[in-house]
């Protein structure tokens, strides 16, 4: 049972009032892609034991989509912030980079 | 035998008499009393049979990790099966039944199965039952199923309430014994916001058993003083029988408090699961004593030595005149003095360890208890009751030295804390070498959202086993954890207890220690599931190195006790076994709940009508007056169909459907999602939703469209309206309306948040009306307004204007074939529109209809249903909707993924009508099947009915199905089985079997 600040709408929700989105900042490839570059957009994913970036919506709340940078280990939450971006804002690397130094994900650390 | 004392026990009131039953025998006890306290004052000594081997099982523990005495519980509405008699309060007319055996608890049938125990091995099942494989259904399930399981399974409804509490709170101190006491008041001393819980009735936990002395008085008065110091303390509340059933993540805690299960007749619930966020939790949840194990340790009257010493004090009950300790430790030698002090008899202490000093040595010595040191029990005598132990060396193989008559048997092999709420959440432990104990690791604690500890181990738990130690240790706990929320503690002293000097314990897993294989096969390790320490040396010979492979291969732990007594004893003779040290070879993972919680307590106030809040049309309440057959659909109940006096639901049905064919049919349509879709990118972004084109849609025009998912499936389905420019009004299924809305948002708001566009979900705003039929057009003239002929308002088109005066839009759509109008009014004219339709429609011949007509007079015209057609795994090629597929569009969801090799196999099923050479309607999901079998020897299967009704305006049965090369196979006769074996012929058909050419919905 999370707690997760939704960025939108201020409130600290309960797991309850979310909806998982799982892996956050996939790029789409539609037709005209690879079979390779297709397959990795429908499945592949990170798993990590350890730092994680996801979608969540604030289904029962404000309906709007947001991301968290979290801990799948600790189940430490590092930050939420919009979802209308490629990547994690400077800000939060930056806490992550301080608590886990040498953190990579994907293209990200 | 064992009986009550003459001195009334400390919780009991003797004034009170009360009267239960057991197995139907009328027995009495005491206010105060545990069904267990009862059961043994009145000589119950047998109290069930084990799980496996059917050997007979007396009561072991005094608390929660009892393994043997589960109960059935009430009658009828209130029975509940395995209901530990330890925790069970009694009250008057307390029923209970023992459980697992057949047919008396006494002459057990099963009991043979002991003799068979050297065929019973370990992973037993596994390795015999698993060939030949059809013995498995036919021969081992059912004499399996018949002998096995514990409780029976309750088979009326609950009758008791049940309901959830939510709260908010600094500090959650779980545990009322001195540690949780001493915890909750330091913390609510700085200040916090404190909830200090406690399973059982009792506060004081062990200490007011085992006596010590605080601040140089008796602990029972510090106890009392401090529960009234908490009580004073505004900020903090103080529950009992409140269990803490589990901790979850970012301080998320499950409380179970059994509100009424010792005052049934009481009004209120009957049991309360508190739902807790905390900030900080405290646990401070004590130890259970482990068992030994010898040959013979699961013959009733052996017991654990704290629960013995506890039934003697709390209760006044003496087990047996005559009792034996046998230990490794100090702490059961409060159990041979309190035998003496309650005038009962101690023959002899047998301390495996070769010597002791402790002042609890020494106090026995002085009250003059005969003492062997280096002595193990060889066996125990006795069948259904303890009757003698024969003495043997510990360090040797079991000769016997001498025998010794006794009724009790009262054995410690050490404590273990009780550190499953640290883990549950990932705290993880440390082993103590010198207490043989798993610790709570403080620097590896459970985090919470900021990374840092939310639960904090105090007293027992934490592993300190000494009154003044377990003051000082909870006392910094209560601090840490205000300090942690947000307070700031008070610098006050915790106080200080009397320090004793204890002996070391010695780890004793095996009893003696070369125990051969006769005894080990009779030494119990879990007494519910029948696992014996050669059961885990054979699994570790077999070579299961691996704690959790060993617990499922063995079933050790596995039992509704979940191995609070075994788990230790287990590992520790595992770890033997291979030959490695305790630690490498780790513990089980601890899960919620700490004990069994209740099913009603986990459903609470969700059942029956509140289980899922229930959508209602504004025509709900006319149709469920007017006969309606109700049909949950999503949250909605929607009219299977208007069911007339005199009347089967499927005479209604036949009805319904040859009057919309013939007449008028009213459809409330209400249920059907409505999306408005608006903006600038509105056509753009529904061109990425729809497989079809939407955005060269005219206003004024309605077009059917199809809704896939990235990975190409079938999702929903539905007419979209443009309404102008900017606007569009998406219709989608019943049950899809929510689905879709939050589909649209997800990809408006993660992948295309710059195109400017909104949505809206207007389901609800307006009620819809469907009026069907040939005299569809002649009753909404007749109620007059706008303009509806074909040429003013033609087929796939709407219009705004007002019909009866009524506001509304018409759609021009038909879902049935027929000349049809869909008609949209606002939710609050719903009914009164209806009415109109109703009162209008009169001389046409009007009748509402229900679902089960919709999905009829569709089928006849082969459109699909989202659902029936459609299961997930299905792409509109499969159903024959290429026509509905966009080829212009560069891309919309789910187009590269139909490109996929799979997608465009030739060999996907397809959609077909199903017409059978007899008329019969064919069985919903049936298969069609062709010549040969697959690798698993299963008839091949090219088919499969997706959908299948009787059709009244055909007389006969009508179907749709998914079938291999199906449309390139028409007229072909296919064998469909029906459950009983018999062959269904089924002729290969065109889906549209009425109106083919549309003429009756296009006029
Ligand atoms: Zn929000």
């Amino acid at each position: 049972m999370l707690i997760l600040d939704c960025p939108y709408c201020g409130t600290s929700a309960d797991e309850t009032e979310l909806s998982p989105g799982g892996e956050a900042h996939i790029k789409r490839y539609g037709p005209g892609s690879s079979d390779t570059d297709f397959e990795g957009y429908l499945f592949g994913r990170e798993n990590p034991k350890g730092v994680h970036f996801e979608r969540w919506r604030h289904a029962n709340g404000c309906g709007k989509w947001f991301h968290a940078a979290r801990c799948t280990m600790t189940l430490e939450v590092f930050g939420t912030y919009a979802a209308q971006t490629f990547e994690p804002p400077q800000e939060i690397k930056d806490k992550i980079s301080a608590k886990r130094p040498g953190w990579s994900w994907r293209d990200f650390s | 035998m064992s009986t009550r004392l003459p001195n009334a026990g400390r919780l009991i009131d003797a004034s009170k008499q009360i009267e239960f039953s057991f197995n139907g025998k009328r027995l009495k006890g005491y206010e105060g009393d545990t069904l267990a306290s009862a059961l043994l004052a009145n000589d119950q000594m047998l109290v069930g049979r084990s799980f496996k081997y059917h050997r007979p099982r007396g009561i072991v523990a005094s608390g929660a990790e009892e393994p043997n005495a589960l109960m059935n519980m009430g009658e009828g509405g209130q029975f509940e099966p395995n209901q530990r008699a330890t925790t069970t309060e009694l009250f008057d007319g307390l029923a209970a039944k023992s459980q697992n055996h057949w047919p008396s608890l006494d002459f057990d049938v099963g009991a043979i199965n002991t003799h068979l125990a050297r065929f019973l091995p370990a992973g037993f099942y596994y390795k015999m039952f698993i060939h030949p494989r059809p013995f498995w259904k036919h021969v081992y399930e059912p004499i399996i199923r018949k002998s096995a399981g514990l409780g029976r399974a309750p088979k009326d409804r609950d009758q008791d309430r049940y309901e959830h509490f939510y709260t908010f709170v600094d500090v959650l101190v779980v545990g009322g014994g001195v540690a949780g006491l001493q915890a909750a008041l330091a913390a609510g001393q700085s200040g916090a916001n404190v909830l200090l819980i406690e399973q059982t009735a009792d506060w004081g936990g062990r200490a007011q058993v085992d006596g010590g002395e605080v601040d140089g008085k008796p602990v029972a008065d510090w106890i009392a003083s401090t529960l009234k110091a908490l009580d004073d303390l505004p900020n903090v509340t103080r529950r009992d029988r409140l269990m803490g059933a589990g901790v979850y993540d970012h301080g998320y805690a499950l409380g179970y408090e059994r509100v009424n299960d010792h005052t049934p007749s009481n009004a209120g619930p009957r049991h309360r699961l508190w739902r807790i966020r905390a900030k900080q939790i405290v646990t401070a949840t004590g130890a259970i004593e482990r068992p030994l194990s010898f040959a013979g340790n699961d013959i009733p009257g052996v017991m654990l030595a704290s629960a013995v010493r506890d039934y003697a004090v709390n209760f006044g009950v003496s087990v047996g005149d005559r009792t034996v300790v046998v230990t490794n430790n100090d702490d059961a030698y409060l159990t041979a003095i309190a035998m003496k002090n309650a005038g009962l008899d101690v023959p002899a202490i047998l301390d495996a360890r070769a010597s002791a000093n402790g002042d609890l040595v020494q106090q026995a010595i002085d009250m003059g208890i005969r003492l062997e040191f280096g002595r193990a029990i060889a066996a125990v005598k006795g069948g259904k009751r303890v009757t003698g132990v024969k003495v043997c060396a510990q360090i040797g193989e079991g000769a016997v030295l001498s025998e010794i008559d006794c009724e009790v048997v009262a054995m410690s092999g050490g404590w273990s804390p009780v550190v499953h709420l640290w883990s549950h959440c990932g705290g993880k432990l440390n082993w103590d070498v010198e207490q043989q104990m798993f610790r709570p690791d403080a620097t590896r604690p459970p985090t919470s959202h900021d990374g840092e500890a939310m639960v904090t181990v105090a007293g027992i738990a934490n592993g300190y086993l000494d009154l003044n130690n377990v003051l000082q240790d909870a006392d910094q706990a209560g601090k840490n954890a205000a300090k942690a929320a947000g307070s700031k503690p008070k610098t006050a002293k915790a106080p200080t207890a009397s320090e004793a000097t204890i002996s070391p314990m010695e780890p004793v897993w095996l009893m003696p220690q070369g125990a051969p294989i006769k005894k080990r096969m009779k030494a119990w390790l879990d007494f519910q599931n029948d696992v014996k320490v050669s059961d885990v040396q054979l699994a570790a010979q077999e070579g299961y190195e691996s704690v959790e492979h060993t617990k499922r291969y063995t079933t050790l732990g596995m039992a509704t006790d979940q191995g609070k007594l075994s788990n230790i004893n287990g590992l520790a003779v595992l770890s033997k076994a291979l030959n490695a040290d305790i630690p490498q070879v780790g513990t089980t993972t601890f899960r919620p709940p700490y004990t069994p919680i209740s099913m009603g307590a986990i459903a609470g106030e969700a059942r029956g009508k509140v289980f899922q809040p229930l959508r209602r049309t504004p025509i709900h309440d006319w149709n469920m007056a007017n006969g309606a057959d109700p049909e949950p659909v999503g949250q909605w109940h929607r009219p299977f169909a208007y069911v007339e006096q005199g009347e089967t639901v499927h005479e209604a049905v036949n009805r319904e459907v040859l009057n919309t064919r013939q007449n008028l049919g009213l459809l409330d349509a209400s249920t059907l999602g409505k999306i408005i879709v608006k903006g600038p990118d509105a056509g753009k972004f529904l061109d990425m939703m729809y497989t079809n084109m939407m955005s060269s849609l005219k206003p004024g025009k309605c077009r059917y469209g199809l809704v896939c998912t990235e990975n190409g499936f079938l999702m929903d389905d539905g007419v979209v309206a443009r309404i102008d420019d900017d606007t569009y009004l998406c219709h989608t299924t019943t049950g899809g309306a929510d689905r879709i809305h939050a589909h649209m948002e997800e990809w408006l708001q993660t992948e295309w948040w710059d195109w400017k566009v909104y949505t809206a979900n207007v389901t609800e705003q307006f009620a819809q009306i469907a009026v069907v039929g040939p005299n569809a057009r002649k009753v909404l003239e007749k109620l007059g307004g706008m303009d509806v002929s074909k040429e003013a308002l033609p087929f796939m088109t709407w219009a705004d204007g007002i019909i009866g005066g009524f506001d509304c839009r018409a759609y021009r759509i038909s879902f049935s074939g027929e000349l049809s109008y869909e008609i949209a009014v606002p939710a609050s004219q719903g009914q009164a529109f209806w009415d109109a339709l109703i009162e209008a429609g009169q001389e046409f011949g009007v009748m509402p209809y229900g679902t089960e007509t919709l999905h009829i007079l569709r089928a006849e015209k082969g459109f699909i249903m989202i659902g029936d057609e459609s299961d997930g795994t299905v792409i509109p090629q499969d159903l024959n909707l290429q026509w509905a597929i966009s080829k212009k569009k560069e891309d919309f969801l789910g187009k590269r993924a139909q490109l996929r090799s799979h997608m465009a196999d030739p060999d996907r099923w397809k959609l077909v009508g199903l017409e059978t050479l007899d008329g019969s309607v064919l069985p919903d999901g049936a298969y069609v099947v062709a010549d040969g079998t697959n690798a698993n020897g299963q008839r091949n299967m090219i088919g499969r009915v997706t959908s299948t009704y009787y059709s009244a305006t055909l007389d006969r049965g009508i179907a749709m199905g998914l079938v291999l090369h199906g449309p390139d196979r028409m007229g072909e006769v296919l064998d469909i089985p029906k459950t009983d074996g018999t062959i269904i012929k089924t002729r290969i058909v065109d889906p549209v079997i009425y109106d083919k050419d549309g003429e009756k919905q296009n006029v």
